[in-house]
């Protein structure tokens, strides 16, 4: 028996370099640009079953597959593989990295082929919206017409959210998870926080840094204060409390003497081997400048009246202990589904572990997310 | 699909026209919205309070978002269903007339359904047995009770008069049963009535 020809465009740790060039929202735009990805499953011949999963701040292509560089499970493993509400017997799964990472897609990190230097700081502004273009590009190359659904939490669910704005007739059902249809003073003020403490690590160099030479303490410490506020207090309260690391007694200095220092500094630190620190500035904003209702006079209905004559059908969740995208954000999409009139499910889910909730074991997100996708075939 | 619903949420579903953009308020786990979906072909909306509920009736793949029906109903515009359910939700509700109001903006109909509290059983339980009454259609008492706002099937009439509503069509239930109109407020426990502006 002859074994079918395997499409070099599915599978695992792939690249594709596109031939056009990528229209920016900022004016601007992007030649040769590269996206890494991966595909789980085979995209049924009616093509309808492609379901594209968006990961979130700093996640990457492999959701459901051990990664590389570190060596952990995919990131999403809970939601997406085998017997999983997203199941690869089922779906044909993609996840790519977005536009300005650093897991392969193109980014300030990657080379300027007009240049022959690394982008640095001349990469340009990049928005959701443009990571969102370049993951339709990626469709068009696998010959994906049409998304069954579009999955993502946190920036992830922005993603989500902006494919049925930007494309509503190429999405049939969107899943947004802990999201929020437009950054808050808060959120942008954090992210800041995390920026400034890049630019002011000297090795920074305005960007213009080498891999061995890169400005490690000041991303260590954009991470920590990010960090902190992916958890709740009461989650940083039941896990550390006041407890000491490795000693009896409070020790006069400044070591990472209590508990939660400690698991900061190795959060802070384990980011900085996986993540570039210029990606960080171009992704926080991107996120910071994301408002979906701004190209529309401030209506996000109007941003989604356009699905909801498609019939693209939404589903949002939200954490009750999530303060960074709180459900507040997410019953504010809902207000405006209703206004466009689109089939809209919306839950918040009791967790104590704040916005990571989405990426933790949570049966009942598992249990709407599997109802709301089988629930398609209904009308 | 043979029918497993409650008499009374049949009394409700028998209002529903076929094809009827729907809204059911506090629809629970989406019982009745799955049975008008698969009976009748509407495009089955609802909202619940809990989040329980709301996860079971999405995974029936209903279109269905967790939400205080006493506030979250503005988040629907005017007009946006063909008909609005309240079925054995209005006597726990903090406002029952705005929430009439409400229904009757966000769709051209409501459908209301509620225990009826001048039924005989319930007058006998105050009036000779001196105690609030515990009976199939109030099967809590009152202290554990979500029902803050009882009323009669005539206070009904009168509250959907004062807030010029008309009724369309009634239907009355005693024991599980239909039953006719004749002195309903004392002979049926269960009540539905199909109500639009007047």
């Amino acid at each position: 028996m002859l074994a079918p020809v395997h499409d070099q465009r599915f599978g695992l740790g792939r690249t594709v370099r596109l031939a056009e060039p990528v229209p920016l929202a900022s004016g601007q735009s992007l030649d040769g640009v590269a996206i890494a990805y991966e595909t789980y499953g085979t995209l049924a011949a009616d093509g309808s079953n492609a379901i594209l999963i968006c990961h979130a701040l700093t996640g990457d292509q492999h959701v459901a597959s051990p990664n590389p560089r570190t060596g952990k499970p995919g990131w999403w493993e809970r939601l997406v593989g085998p017997g999983k509400p997203i199941d690869p017997a089922q779906h044909f799964i993609i996840c790519s990295n977005v536009l300005g990472g650093c897991s392969g897609t193109t980014g300030p990190g990657s080379m300027d082929p007009t240049t022959g230097r690394t982008h640095a700081m001349r990469f340009p502004v990049i928005t959701i919206a443009d990571m969102v273009t370049v993951q339709a590009r990626l469709l068009d190359h696998l010959g994906v017409e049409q998304l069954q659904a579009v999955v993502g939490g946190s920036m992830g669910g922005m993603q989500a959210l902006s494919w049925a704005a930007q494309f509503p007739e190429r999405v049939r059902a969107v899943v947004a998870i802990a999201s929020a249809a437009r950054h808050s003073a808060q959120n942008i003020a954090f992210h800041e926080v995390g920026r400034q403490a890049i630019m002011a690590d000297p090795r920074w160099a305005s960007g213009n840094y080498t891999s061995d030479d890169a400005p490690a303490a000041g991303l260590a410490v954009a991470r920590m204060a990010a960090h902190i506020t992916y958890l709740s207090e009461q989650g940083l309260t039941e896990r550390f409390g006041r407890r000491l690391q490795n000693r009896a007694a409070l020790g006069f200095g400044f070591d990472a003497e209590f508990q939660v220092e400690s698991y900061l500094r190795h959060q802070g630190l384990t980011f900085t081997e996986r993540f570039d620190a210029n990606s960080y500035l171009y992704i926080t904003r991107a996120m910071d400048y994301f408002d979906l209702a701004a190209p529309h006079d401030g209506l996000l209905t109007t941003a989604f009246a356009p699905a909801a004559t498609a019939g693209t059908r939404f589903a949002l969740i939200s954490f009750t202990s999530d303060w960074l995208y709180p459900t507040a954000e997410s019953k504010r999409i809902v207000r405006a589904l209703h206004g466009a009139g689109a089939s809209t499910s919306f839950c918040e889910l009791e967790s104590p572990h704040g916005h990571d909730a989405f990426l933790l074991d949570a049966p009942e997100m598992n249990r709407i997310v599997a109802g709301f996708l089988n629930g398609l075939a209904e009308r | 699909m043979k029918s497993t619903l409650r008499p009374d949420l049949q009394a409700v579903a028998d209002a529903v026209p076929a094809g009827a953009r729907v809204l059911d308020i506090g629809c629970g786990d989406g019982a009745l919205l799955a049975h008008l979906r698969a009976t009748r072909q509407v495009s089955a909306h609802g909202i619940d309070v809990s989040a329980a509920n709301v996860a079971s009736a999405v995974a029936r793949g209903l279109a269905v978002v967790q939400g205080d029906a006493d506030t979250d109903l503005a988040d629907w515009p005017d007009a946006a269903f063909d008909v609005a359910i309240l079925s054995d939700t209005l006597q726990a509700m903090r406002a029952p007339e705005s929430i009439l109001g409400e229904l009757l903006r966000v769709a051209r109909q409501g459908i209301v359904s509620f225990p009826n509290f001048g039924h005989w059983r319930v007058r006998a339980a105050l009036t000779l047995g001196g105690r609030m009454p515990v009976t199939r259609t109030l099967p809590v008492s009152w202290h554990q009770t979500p029902n803050i706002h009882l009323c009669t099937i005539n206070d009904f009439k009168a509250l959907a008069n004062d807030c010029g509503l008309r009724i369309d069509h009634a239907a009355f239930l005693a024991g599980g049963d239909r039953r006719s109109g004749f002195a309903a407020n004392l002979l049926a426990d269960q009540a539905v009535f199909v109500l639009s502006k007047a």
